[in-house]
């Protein structure tokens, strides 16, 4: 049984990032969409401890990570970008959606 | 695989119904069904077709009615949450001696046996919401 944890929320605004790091298990996977995008940037804190977060495979929506002005190489190392076909996917791949709302 | 969306905010507040119609477009393109979005709290305000949006701009219950048009995808409003923000379908405006009704096409109004029903059917139940 695996999950895929969905976050939209900024960690400079919610506990929603840590929350998740916290309690998604080894085996599943993040994805960071909206807001949450800004949890996968490098050279912050929430970056730093995505990075340490090594049990799951993160993801960030690419559409929603340039409509907030960046691009990949802005992200921290392992984060992979998906487009809205990479979600579908995603979402498929795994047994659970767990949106942190 | 079949998908259901639950949407629970309303459109142009925030980004949780872009996201659900972008996901639900994108599922759609890769061969999967949406079988039903169940519109909850103030996700309901993605249902009233009254709204007049500039012509530059995407009309965001239009797209779910063209959705449910071309795709057959089921919308769901919950009845509870829409009386008590106004959105009515004509049956209820009837009821209520409102004289008038608001649903955009392609939506109906009804309950929350519905997003439990789609929890159980669809392969995977997203949540969008704030």
């Amino acid at each position: 049984m695996t999950t895929l944890h969905l976050v939209n929320k900024s960690p400079f605004e919610k506990d929603a990032f840590d929350s998740c790091l916290r309690h998604a298990l080894p085996g599943s996977a993040v994805l960071l969409i909206e807001d949450g995008i800004y949890g996968a940037l490098r050279g912050t804190p929430p970056g730093d401890r995505l990075q340490q977060a090594t049990a799951q495979q993160c993801y960030v929506l690419e559409a929603d990570l340039q409509a907030r002005g960046f691009g990949s190489e802005a992200l921290v190392k392992d984060v992979q970008m998906v487009d809205y076909d990479g979600f579908v996917e995603l979402a498929v791949a795994h047994d659970l959606v767990q949106s942190w709302l | 695989m079949k998908f259901a969306l639950l949407v629970n905010e309303g459109p142009y507040q925030h980004q949780a119904a872009d996201s659900a119609w972008h996901f639900a477009c994108a599922a759609l393109a890769r061969g999967h069904g949406i079988s039903r979005v169940f519109f909850y709290h103030d996700g309901v305000y993605n249902g009233t077709r009254l709204g007049v949006v500039p012509q530059d701009e995407r009309h965001i219950p239009e797209r779910w009615s063209a959705l449910a048009e071309e795709h057959g995808v089921d919308l769901v409003i919950c009845v509870a949450a829409a009386q008590r923000r106004g959105i009515l379908d004509a049956a209820e405006g009837r009821r209520h001696g409102k004289g008038t009704d608001n649903l955009a096409e392609g939506f109906r109004i009804g309950g929350l046996g519905q997003l439990i029903e789609s929890g159980i059917e669809a392969d995977r139940l997203l949540v969008f919401g704030d």
